[in-house]
């Protein structure tokens, strides 16, 4: 019994960050399945989202505001408003300048619009951690004597706030007309143009998406975890990376899918093996996929377009 | 003297580093024309279509659609003016149904407006029965009705071919261009096309360029034939005029 519950409790853990990799993942997918590009900035946008939510919160509050609906609110609209101003500026000033040059050199690029953006950051907001306040503390509590799983709202809010976006932008991509041009865009980029499409407003809206949900991610995990540093949008860029490739890069349900699995397998090594192996397992498993199935669960293998 | 032409081609190059794959190439096609391009395989058809339809910028020379220059602007801005084309191989959106790959070609006159197509007003709704409506048309016109939820890339070759076709259709174009429309189609297919052609200009008042291989086919519905060899013009006329020209003739068998 107590064996299933912690089971149980694992699956929730992981189920909680996995959908927070999953919003970021997002992002990366749909960019590379437009561009074929992978936007390494991608995951400073994520932290520049939660200092964005943590400046609204703490601002707010200080002024006297106190519904905790009202921040929550405030604070994601702003933070997606303020991330999607980003990702559409990076993608202006970092990419497009470079967009009919090799693949190495969008790369180079991103790499140095991350440095930049987590340099500016911490120029702005210094390098310390910032504590973000736990708008919804407490939870639920059930299960046996020996072992009680615990269920904290926040978690719920995640589970939920992620599938209702996922939910969104799954309508957004397959009913809207926009999202229709999206999925030309993807398949053939030069015909779509030659169609009447504006390739570079698409290619724009898919950055400002990507980072409106990987601001999303920012504003739920800063509450989730507590603390913000200018440093946070590395390693969750890097296992948001991972999750798409595992799901399958310019899938967007693969990035959803690779999302759930891999918070679900750092959640069982960190409790059966030990939280230090959280990251062995996360990046083995990128190793693992991408030699035995490079196009990942979901994706296609790609053929070499002639 | 400026209305008789919907597209004129002036001074026309293309240069691939050391190689000038189109050199000086001047064209002019009329309202309602069929106006055909060949030429020997290499001769620089297929990037003459590139540079009028905006895929490649040319070196140097003009590109005038009823007038408004086109050479600089992008490929969309072109297809907004109303040329469209299509490619020697099908180029359809392979993973989208029938139906979405004739909405999507739609898109240019349903969003000029960007938010719009965010917020699910009566308008938008209104504007997507049209693009239905239109779509639906063209389906009916290339005889695809039956197959408007399959993925494209499952068609037949000679479906796909049609359904591109009624993808430019639908964009209401006045110059469609298509790139070898009759490659891998059998003689059957290859007829249905010689007609859907004339009946494109005849009941669309739709003008024509076409590149081909198919001598059978230009020579029945071009109204004037350019020849191009080695990215030079070679010669114009009508197909009578092109098939007695020796110089046609020889570039095409080879000099003796």
């Amino acid at each position: 019994m107590d064996a299933t519950l912690y089971l149980l409790q694992q699956v929730i853990n992981g189920l909680t960050i996995g959908s927070t990799y999953a919003l970021i993942a997002i992002g990366y997918t749909m960019v590379y399945g437009i561009i074929g590009m992978i936007n390494f900035a991608h995951g400073e946008i994520y932290m520049i989202g939660t200092y964005i939510a943590f400046i609204v919160i703490t601002g707010l509050a200080m002024m006297g505001v106190d519904s905790t609906l009202f921040l929550i609110v405030a604070a994601l609209l702003v933070s997606m408003i303020v991330a999607s101003a980003h990702g559409f500026a990076v993608e202006r000033v970092a990419y497009r300048p470079v967009r009919g040059s090799k693949r190495l050199i969008a790369l180079i690029s991103a790499i140095g619009m991350s440095i930049f953006l987590q340099n500016y950051m911490r120029l702005a907001q210094g390098s310390r951690d910032k504590a973000i306040p736990n708008l919804l503390p407490g939870g639920w509590e059930f299960g046996g004597d020996g072992f009680a799983v615990n269920l904290s709202y926040m978690q719920v809010i995640i589970f939920f706030v992620t599938l209702a976006s996922m939910g969104v932008l799954a309508l957004f991509i397959s009913r809207s007309r926009l999202g229709r041009a999206c999925r030309a865009c993807s398949q053939d980029r030069g015909m779509a143009n030659l169609l009447g499409i504006n390739t570079d407003l698409v290619i724009s809206m898919t950055f400002v998406i990507g980072a409106a949900l990987a601001a999303v991610a920012g504003l739920l995990l800063g509450m989730y975890y507590g603390v913000v540093n200018p440093y946070i949008g590395f390693l969750a860029g890097l296992k948001a990376f991972t999750a798409a490739v595992l799901g399958g890069i310019g899938s967007i349900p693969g990035a959803m899918l690779g999302g759930l699995i891999l918070g679900i397998a750092e959640a069982l090594t960190g409790g059966y093996l030990s939280t230090e192996y959280k990251d062995v397992v996360a990046f083995g498993l990128l190793i693992l996929i991408l030699l035995f199935r490079p196009w990942g669960i979901l994706g296609k293998p790609e053929v070499e377009k002639i | 003297m400026a209305e008789s032409k919907l597209l004129s081609v002036r001074n026309l190059s293309m240069r691939f580093g050391g190689l000038l794959a189109v050199d000086q190439v001047n064209m002019e096609v009329r309202p309602r024309e069929v106006v055909s391009i060949i030429g020997p395989n290499g001769a620089g058809k297929t990037t003459v279509f590139n540079c009028i339809s905006g895929f490649y910028r040319p070196t140097s020379g003009e590109v005038l659609f009823e007038g408004r220059p086109m050479h600089r602007l992008p490929g969309f801005k072109i297809a907004r003016a109303g040329m469209v084309r299509t490619f020697q191989n099908v180029r359809l959106f392979k993973e989208m149904t029938v139906i979405e790959n004739l909405l999507v070609a739609q898109h240019m006159q349903a969003e000029r407006n960007l938010l719009k197509g965010l917020l699910l007003t009566a308008g938008y709704r209104r504007r997507e029965s049209e693009l239905m409506d239109r779509a639906a048309h063209w389906l009916e016109r290339v005889g695809l009705v039956d197959f408007a939820n399959r993925e494209a890339g499952n068609l037949a070759y000679g479906q796909q071919r049609r359904l591109e076709i009624a993808r430019c259709m639908v964009t209401r174009p006045r110059l469609l261009m298509l790139d070898e429309p009759a490659a891998g189609l059998n003689p059957n297919e290859t007829r249905d096309l010689d007609r859907m052609i004339v009946q494109l200009k005849e009941e669309e008042g739709i003008t024509v360029l076409l590149i081909e291989h198919d001598m059978s086919l230009v020579m029945g519905i071009s109204d004037r034939i350019y020849v191009v060899n080695q990215g030079k013009p070679l010669a114009e006329g009508s197909p009578e005029e092109v098939r007695r020209n020796p110089e046609v003739i020889k570039a095409y068998l080879g000099e003796e």
